[in-house]
């Protein structure tokens, strides 16, 4: 795809996606401090614009300004978001409409930051782009491996499992191997103009706003039956995109015992399941079969079986599993050494082994105890 | 790095010779041009000094120049203060799709008012038929504003023609002629204007500071109220330096136009063989007969404008796109779309622009380095 050589940080012209935020902003500072030619970019891939006029991403742009103006170095804005709506937008909704949960923010690095964004920079001569990502990439003869960020609290690896190796090839996480206390204190101490910004919370595009709300702009919600596993009707539910698995919040169901969460959803008769208790048993499951399994370094052969770690969400701690290649395309089957709570379809299983992100899916099956 | 500076048209470097006539405006001729002592009676006289060579060179009189923060607030003080005024004669006005955003948002804001504003369209080159203007003209229609020269694309419209037009109908006639001015001959009485706005950054004056042009007589409405100045029509204290500086600005302008034109239209020259030389593949937008020589806006097929620009700016040579993007907007410019239905057209165009301090050589050098880049993304 693209060539990368051994240049001297002077000669080496690293694009930063910058969003206006503390992480994008360190990263860009560290690596102008190191030496190297730096632009800065500013990415808009959601028209947020409200009835007042007021978009979110201008005051974004204004802190990119700022930060790279402090460091004397050029910045621009891309836009995106014909691509976001394309890539990730259609299939955020398309999942959601298979009654599914997905993760677009997965997508979003595979498709955008480091698809449309990386062959944007790579056009305007840049040996690497470089991202506020917490996570690290070591390039060894085994080509380039992605590794854990040093702050195991904001560790994102979980999110750029999709990537490939011609995508990382060009990647550099500079703030990887640093805690996110430590970033805070480096944007203080430098100065930057976001040091005290707020993090951004929440999916990009939905932002602080109600989310059922937002979907429902989008997606048809049908009504229909609240039930138990045993066909008790408790109520009515306002449609079963807005529910996920494990759920415990908003399904206003009251009475005597445990609380209520949801266990499960039957999408062709419509029907929303839920049970009492935080651990109820269907709520568990033994195993799972993910699809679109991409292998960042070494793809296990057919029938191979392997153990490892993985995390089923993100933020969560890792779960010992075996590994079975299926031999069906790009699936694999994961058995846990223990049961798991709400394995939800449409999330992102993403496999370590140690420091090493190996890869990951998208969970399509969970697979439970007869 | 040198940077070659082709973006004259958004704004253009103070010429030595103006930041000197406002030097003393700065030092010792301080005043405020309201006060009744000494200083203020220097003031007084070069803000009086600058009023009335700006309005001979318009063909207008003394107390027809009213001194605005630049081109925005005079195109508003006219659209909006005559409207407002007179919305008892008459609810309807007229513009053009491709008026300046100082134009159509202060139309859109009169829109919000209870206004009717109808939007004439452009042919392929930009330009106003002035029989479309007469065709839209009503019993109620007030205000008919029509651009001199198009900032983005150069195209020159009949505004004397527009002028002739109006001339039998009650509607006044208001021109931005901010692209134009200094370029091209502008004589308020041949076009029968009632308000022309010009501002003196884009003919290197320095910025915060126009005119707007006001027939004797005409009734409008302020947008600013508090002391006297400007006849009322305008309060806050003069910015007298600034006015100074315009008067030096024009005063070059008016004795360089004819070099300048020249000039310019060599290194349109320039630019255009050398992408052919280069064989690079490039359409031109805008009238390519009645244009301000100082503006080349062209369309490179299947190249991304976002790329080009910034690539272009790497390599030290500043252009623009059709309007300036923020926060990386895409709307694609409102001037270009309204010209042709072809979306790729409007994606793909950079505005040259040419200006004070520029040389053959700069532009040559532009121009390859243009063609260079756009060679390198058409891969």
């Amino acid at each position: 795809m693209y060539e990368t050589t051994e240049k001297r940080p002077e000669e080496t012209r690293v694009v930063v996606g910058m969003s206006g935020g503390v992480d994008s902003s360190v990263a860009a500072y560290l690596l102008k401090q190191q030496g190297y030619q730096v632009i800065g970019i500013f990415m808009k891939n959601w028209d947020d614009t409200d009835e007042n006029g007021v978009c979110t991403a201008t005051e974004d742009y204004d802190d990119v300004i700022r930060v790279c103006n402090q460091l004397d170095i050029p910045y621009y804005a891309v836009n995106f978001e014909k691509e976001y709506w394309d890539k990730v937008f259609t299939y955020f909704l398309e999942e959601y409409k298979a009654g599914r949960t997905p993760n677009p923010d997965v997508m979003c690095n595979k498709e955008i930051k480091f698809k449309a964004f990386l062959d944007h920079a790579m056009s305007l001569g840049a040996d690497y782009v470089a991202t506020g990502h917490y996570a690290n990439v070591r390039r060894s003869e085994k080509g380039v491996e992605l590794l854990r960020g040093k702050d195991d609290n904001k560790d994102q690896t979980y999110f750029l499992n999709a990537l490939s190796q011609e995508q990382l090839q060009h990647v550099m996480f500079p703030i990887g191997d640093i805690e996110k206390p430590r970033v805070r204190e480096i944007a203080k101490e430098a100065e930057l103009a976001t040091a005290s910004k707020k993090d951004s919370t929440g999916i990009c595009f939905i932002g602080e706003r109600n989310f059922k709300e937002f979907l429902s702009q989008y997606l048809p919600a049908q009504k229909g039956e609240m039930q138990t596993l045993d066909g008790e009707v408790k109520r009515h539910h306002d449609g079963l995109m807005y529910y996920t698995l494990g759920q415990r919040q908003g399904l206003g169901i009251g009475g005597p015992g445990e609380p209520w969460f949801v266990v499960d959803k039957d999408l062709e008769r419509n029907v929303l399941y839920v049970g009492q208790g935080y651990h109820h048993p269907a709520l568990y499951s033994e195993g799972l079969v993910a699809d679109n399994v991409n292998w960042i370094n070494e793809e296990p052969a057919e029938g191979e079986e392997f153990r490892c770690t993985a995390k089923f969400r993100y933020r969560q701690k890792d779960e010992p599993v075996t590994i079975v290649k299926t031999g069906e395309g790009s699936r694999v089957k994961v058995v846990f050494d223990e049961p798991q709570r709400a394995i939800t379809p449409g999330q992102a299983v993403v496999f370590y082994n140690e420091e090493v992100c190996l890869g990951g899916g998208v969970i399509d099956e969970v697979i439970k105890k007869d | 790095m040198k940077h070659i500076y082709l973006d004259h048209a958004a704004t253009s470097p103070v010429h030595p010779e103006v930041f000197e006539a406002m030097k003393p405006y700065y030092e010792t001729k301080f005043g405020n041009p309201s006060s009744i002592h000494h200083f203020g009676r220097e003031a007084r006289r070069g803000l009086d000094e600058a009023r009335e060579y700006i309005a001979k060179s318009i063909g207008a009189s003394f107390e027809e120049i009213i001194f605005t923060s630049g081109g925005t607030e005079a195109d508003n003080l006219a659209i909006i203060g005559y409207s407002m005024a007179h919305k008892d004669r008459g609810r309807h006005l007229i513009t053009t799709k491709v008026e300046h955003h100082g134009v159509l948002h202060a139309f859109e804001y009169l829109e919000k008012q209870g206004f009717e504003v109808t939007y004439t369209d452009v042919d392929e080159n930009g330009s106003v038929s002035p029989e479309a203007i007469e065709r839209e003209l009503r019993e109620d229609t007030i205000l008919v504003s029509c651009m001199f020269g198009n900032n983005e694309v150069g195209t020159i419209q009949p505004v004397k023609e527009i002028g002739r037009v109006l001339s039998e109908h009650k509607a006044v006639f208001h021109t931005d002629a901010v692209q134009a001015f200094g370029i091209e001959e502008i004589d308020v009485n041949e076009i029968q204007a009632d308000f022309l706005a010009c501002s003196a950054h884009k003919v290197n004056g320095p910025k915060g500071i126009g005119f707007l042009y006001a027939k004797s007589g005409l009734i409008f409405n302020p947008l600013l109220y508090g002391g006297e100045q400007e006849r009322k029509r305008r309060a806050g204290t003069e910015n007298v330096a600034a006015a100074a500086g315009f008067k030096k600005a024009v005063e070059i302008a008016l004795g360089e136009r004819q070099d300048r034109r020249r000039i310019y239209e060599g290194y349109r020259k320039i630019i255009l063989e050398t992408l052919t030389q280069e064989e690079i593949p490039y359409e031109i937008n805008g009238d390519t007969e009645n244009y301000l020589p100082h503006i080349l806006n062209l369309s490179f097929p299947g190249i991304n404008v976002e790329s080009l620009l910034m690539n272009l700016d790497l390599e030290g040579v500043a252009v623009s796109s059709g309007s300036a993007c923020t926060a990386g907007s895409i709307d694609p410019s409102h001037v270009l779309t309204a010209m042709c239905e072809d979306e790729s057209r409007s994606h793909s165009a950079i505005r040259f622009s040419f200006g004070y301090g520029l040389s053959e050589e700069d532009v040559k050098t532009a121009a390859l380095k243009t063609a260079q880049v756009v060679k390198r993304l058409m891969k």
